[in-house]
């Protein structure tokens, strides 16, 4: 065990994957000389070499485009999208190929990439550096869809995508690259997909979060805890597999819902949890289910504050949905 | 069957490209006119264009500098600098029309100004505030200005270049006599809309120029990484127009070879990349550490070729602009960029209703719903 | 600055393969051809939901593809028929392909046409155009950092060059000197939009210059024109110098798909100039020229050809669908929670007779 920022998880398991199987590659922009320019990848290419740390031309397209070629090999790529912002480029790798190509070949050909790419606001980022937009790919049958939220979940399940079968888009969220630190495992460190984590139990309200907004969620937990709300955190860590059973087990407990995500609320992933609870642990319900989200704009820059779910929208979405019944 | 003949590949001079040589010259290389020259090439008010030219830089210049020091200090969120290309920003700016459209990269802004986007507003925007065009919700350096024909650029690399392909078009069919700027760097070039950008236009053979302001860099990403090609304006081969390399750190003949090729665009003759040869004399920006990639020493090679200090050398020899007048328009140009700065650092932050604007023209259910209970959700006491 | 990188290569006076090899060329040829015809019959008599034929492209399928080695990997579009015939695919795999049934290796999934097969190395063809261009820079790269000695061949046609990913897999590949040779076959027509509408570059092979490597026109519909270039190319990836995209001048002389009606677009005479250029003809004419075959014996040789891609249609005629469970198979490595719940769901459903397979 060692203390490390996530960034620095990142890092860490792409360095034990490189080390323990030579299939493993990175590529992307800026990854190589320069170490990305969040330093995920830093000193990877001094240690393995260039034809293994590739830095690529500015081209996402290229970039997905490559690594399935890669994998359809049988090299294991991990290819970084400088923000998630500029996978749009990409999209039709993704979409098209990426998540198609085992089924669309009975099986002959997997594809197994990871995409690593920061993503999320609060970093004064703008409209082109801050967007969550996991529902697009959650959406899409054939990729798993990973966000972490401490630097031991970072190692765990990158190291996880690193080595499953399937096509892996790892979002992590920059906002909290160098602020969440935490005790990290040595080694091969694996967190499976699709377990949810507990990270406070409660009975009167459960919270799903991930990525960035659970050390938002969990402080607007710890703060209605000094007024008797003792709300239920649970951290969803993949959205896909997504652990449906933690889920329905949390609200049948605790009777309430509230859902927090930076994406916007319209058909953001948090209508998929409302439509699993409203199929599931409808009549656990004592209380509607609440969405604490990002608005249905582009996101913006000087207000970016507004715009992003805080302690303070969501604590008080949490007070008033145990208020209400 | 016989194909095609091929007809001859484009040519793509490299002519007058510079290069970082080896050995540091360490100081600065001056702009190689005398008067003669620079009468036949810039005409007879040739003083007057020079001064065009200087002062055009010069605000570059002291703007960023400015703006690097508000930066470092917090003032401001994020800057972009565009040191070292000012003589291609100002050499496009001074042959371009009021018609014409500019569709610019993160380096550009100094187009916008001299095409006489005002510098309070463009401040205002720099802060992101309430008097902000775009009410704050660009970073920096992403100024829209409509009124100049200066389009609002995203930080997606490329994308523009095929917008102003699109206006090309419009452009082309009302018969108007302008020309569609598209300004990239050479890291854009490997874009997806650089390669529909440039085959679209070739097809139409729409007004347009492609300018590829190549400083060398993608952020970490040095030029041969970036294609394997002998040079940016070779590019222009696979599309079937002129690509053209030029100096761009000497702004006279920046000015020059954009306005001939402004005047063939212009005459229907149909597109033409221009790849401006310069040096990136900053990190990519605020967040950026290039002692990480560059060679040891690279700035301070490539700062031989500071088009601001190859002008100034130019100057000082023909003897025309003497230090004195130059030091007195910077202090004066300072003094402005420092005036506009101060009005707009007081201003307020854009109002919060401005959060729900502009996403449609009329804004739709359930942003609407989210704009009215917005007081409630944000305001009051918590816990 | 520019290189002058295209070139042209018109008639070779030299055969470039031994009579009895070309005879096996115009075998393959030839074969392509029965299959075609038939299976725009099929079609029309509404046996088969769609095909895409390749009528007039039999040179430069075959050539390219015969200068290849096993090992190599192909990277097709949907209209490879005749690349994947030289590659030794049974006609029987792709028939089944066609006909999406409980034999078709990639169980039913896509539209006629866009199959693959991995033990040829021949990859699963997608609709998206030019996606495949990309991949196959990654899978010349993958190949080279394993030590083998291949080169991966993205196919693809005159309307892709126009695709995000043949700037980014032509860029990639000269970046990294990638053992690839890019196979463009300029058959004129993108569905409706003739070559000169696609782009304004003199010619496809041209583009090359953008990239930094060498870009060749050939002759497509020349068989000995195209396995040369190829050859060449491949030699060149091989021994690491890098990439080459080959421009193959070809026709297509039937309809873009099943699905269109060329007469829409193109005038009758320009398909009888390009009927008078047939490939085939040119290379069974050669052969006859030369002796080393007849008249007869190639239309017995035709004969043969049809009735075997009759039989063998008659056998895959008799297969069933896939099973309707393997609906959820495939998504993932293995079955996803959610999908084994929509598995019961729809277990539940044939069960209950709801609905019928
Ligand atoms: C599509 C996309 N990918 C990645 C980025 C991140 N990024 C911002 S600037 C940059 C390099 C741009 O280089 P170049 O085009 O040469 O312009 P320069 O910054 O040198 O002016 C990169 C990779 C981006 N903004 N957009
Ligand atoms: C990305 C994409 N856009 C459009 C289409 C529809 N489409 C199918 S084939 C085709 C033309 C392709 O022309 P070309 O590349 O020359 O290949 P050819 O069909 O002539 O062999 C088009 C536009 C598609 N399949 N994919
Ligand atoms: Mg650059
Ligand atoms: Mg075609």
């Amino acid at each position: 065990m060692t203390e490390a920022t996530l960034i620095q998880a990142v890092n860490k398991a792409l360095h034990h994957a490189m080390k323990v199987d030579p299939d493993v590659l990175c590529l992307g922009e800026d990854i190589g000389v320069n170490g990305g320019v969040f330093r995920a990848t830093e000193g990877l290419q001094k240690e393995f070499g260039e034809s293994r740390v590739l830095d690529t031309p500015l081209n996402e397209s290229g970039i997905v485009g490559m690594a399935v070629g890669m994998a359809l090999y049988g090299l294991k790529p991990v290819a970084e999208i400088q923000f998630l912002d500029f996978i749009y480029p990409a999209f039709d790798q993704i979409v098209s190929e990426l998540t198609k190509f085992r089924y669309r070949s009975g099986g002959q050909f997997p594809a197994h990439v990871v995409i690593r790419t920061p993503y999320g606001g609060g970093i004064r980022g703008g409209l082109y550096h801050s967007q969550s937009t996991e529902q697009l790919f959650a959406s899409t049958p054939g990729i798993k869809v990973v966000v972490p939220s401490t630097p031991a979940d970072a190692k765990g399940l990158l190291l996880t995508a690193i080595f499953d079968e399937d096509p892996v888009l790892f979002m992590e969220p920059k906002r909290i690259y160098r602020t969440a630190t935490g005790e990290v495992p040595e080694g091969d460190h694996r967190v499976p997909f699709g377990k949810a984590r507990i990270v406070r139990e409660g009975s009167d309200v459960s919270v799903f979060a991930y990525g960035s907004m659970v050390p938002t969620a969990f402080q607007a937990r710890q703060v209605l805890e000094k007024t008797g709300i003792h709300a239920e955190l649970v951290d969803l860590r993949t959205l896909v597999p997504l652990d449906v059973d933690a889920v329905v087990r949390s609200v049948e407990k605790t009777g309430r819902a509230v859902i927090v995500h930076e994406a916007p609320k319209f058909c953001g992933f948090g209508a998929e949890l409302a439509a699993i609870l409203a199929e599931k642990a409808l009549y656990s319900l004592k209380a509607p289910i609440v969405r604490v989200t990002g608005y249905d704009t582009p996101f913006p820059y000087t207000l970016e504050n507004l715009y992003l779910p805080s302690v303070d929208r969501i604590g008080r979405a949490i007070q008033r949905t145990v208020a209400a019944g | 069957m016989p194909p095609a003949e091929p007809s001859a590949p484009t040519a793509s001079p490299a002519d007058g490209a510079p290069r970082v040589p080896a050995v540091p010259p360490l100081e600065i290389v001056p702009l190689p006119y005398g008067k003669k020259e620079l009468s036949d090439r810039l005409g007879p008010p040739w003083e007057e264009r020079l001064h065009q030219m200087y002062r055009g830089m010069l605000l570059g210049r002291v703007l960023d500098t400015r703006m690097l020091g508000l930066q470092r200090q917090g003032r401001v969120g994020f800057y972009g600098p565009a040191t070292g290309q000012e003589a291609t920003s100002v050499g496009a700016a001074m042959c371009m029309s009021g018609q014409d459209w500019v569709f610019p990269g993160l380096r550009e802004q100094l187009i916008a100004l001299l095409r006489g986007l005002d510098l309070t507003l463009y401040a205002h925007h720099l802060f992101g505030n309430d008097l902000d065009t775009a009410r704050g919700r660009q970073m920096p350096c992403h100024p829209s200005a409509r009124e100049v024909r200066y389009a609002s650029m995203s930080s997606t690399i490329g994308t523009q270049i095929i917008h102003a392909v699109g206006t090309a078009y419009g452009i082309q069919l009302r018969k108007e006599p302008a020309v569609s700027w598209a300004f990239f760097g050479d890291g854009a070039t490997s874009a997806n809309d650089f390669h529909s950008g440039m085959n679209f236009a070739g097809v139409w053979k729409l007004p347009v120029l492609f300018v590829c302001t190549n400083n060398q860099w993608a952020i970490s990403v040095p030029n041969e990484k970036q294609t394997a090609a002998p040079s940016f304006a070779t590019k222009a081969d696979g599309y079937g127009f002129p690509g053209r390399r030029i100096d761009g750190t000497d702004v006279v003949e920046v000015f020059t070879t954009l306005s001939a090729a402004r005047a063939r665009v212009l005459s229907g003759a149909g597109p033409e990349l221009i790849e401006s040869v310069l040096y990136r004399l900053t990190p990519h920006s605020s967040s950026d550490d290039p002692s990480r990639y560059q060679p040891k020493g690279w700035m301070e090679k490539a700062k031989a070729y500071d088009p601001l200090g190859r002008f100034e050398a130019m100057l000082e020899k023909l003897g025309v602009f003497p230090a004195s007048e130059r030091e007195a328009l910077r202090a004066d140009l300072d003094a402005k960029v420092r005036t506009a700065i101060q009005e707009a650092e007081v201003m307020p932050p854009p109002r919060t209703d401005s959060l729900f604007e502009d996403t449609l023209k009329v804004p739709a259910w359930p942003l609407t719903e989210e704009r009215d209970s917005f007081d409630k959700e944000q305001g009051g006491n918590f816990p | 600055m520019s290189a002058a990188a295209s070139r042209t290569t018109t008639d070779l006076p030299e055969p470039s393969l031994p009579d009895p090899d070309l005879l096996k060329v115009l075998r393959t040829m030839a074969l392509a051809r029965a299959v075609d015809e038939r299976c725009m019959n099929l079609q029309r008599q509404g046996r088969l939901g769609f095909y895409v034929p390749l009528e007039g492209q039999e040179a430069a399928q075959v050539g390219c593809a015969w200068a290849l080695q096993p090992g190599d990997w192909v990277c097709p579009a949907y209209r490879e028929l005749a690349v994947a015939l030289t590659r030794g695919v049974p006609l029987r795999d792709i028939l089944n392909q066609l006909y999406g049934n409980s034999a078709d290796l990639s169980k039913g999934r896509q539209m006629p046409n866009h199959y693959g097969f991995r033990q040829h190395r021949f990859l699963s063809a997608s609709s998206p155009i030019g996606t495949q261009i990309i991949h196959a820079v990654g899978l010349a790269y993958a190949s080279r950092y394993k030590g083998e000695k291949v080169v991966a061949v993205p196919f693809f046609g005159d309307g892709a060059t126009s695709s995000n990913d043949f700037h980014s897999g032509m860029n990639f590949a000269g970046v990294y000197k990638a053992p690839v040779v890019f196979f463009c076959q300029n058959n004129q027509w993108a569905i409706s939009l003739p070559r000169e509408k696609q782009t304004h570059s003199s010619t496809l092979a041209i583009k090359a210059n953008a990239y930094g490597f060498p870009g060749v026109q050939v002759d497509g519909n020349d068989f000995h024109a195209v396995y040369r270039a190829v050859k060449e190319a491949r030699a060149r990836a091989v021994a690491g110098e890098g990439p080459t995209l080959i421009e193959a001048v070809t026709y297509r002389m039937g309809p873009h798909s099943t699905s269109d009606d060329p007469r829409r677009y193109r005038t009758p005479q320009e398909l009888a100039t390009w009927k008078a250029r047939d490939p085939i003809e040119r290379l069974k004419s050669e052969l006859l020229a030369r002796g080393v075959f007849s008249e007869a014996q190639f239309e017995s040789l035709q004969e043969e050809l049809r009735s075997m891609v009759q039989k063998e249609v008659q056998e895959v005629e008799k297969m069933g669908p896939p099973a309707a469970t393997s609906l959820f198979d495939d998504v993932w490595a293995s079955l996803s929670p959610n999908l084994e719940e929509e598995r019961k769901e729809f277990e539940e459903l044939l069960r209950e007779g709801v609905i019928r397979p």
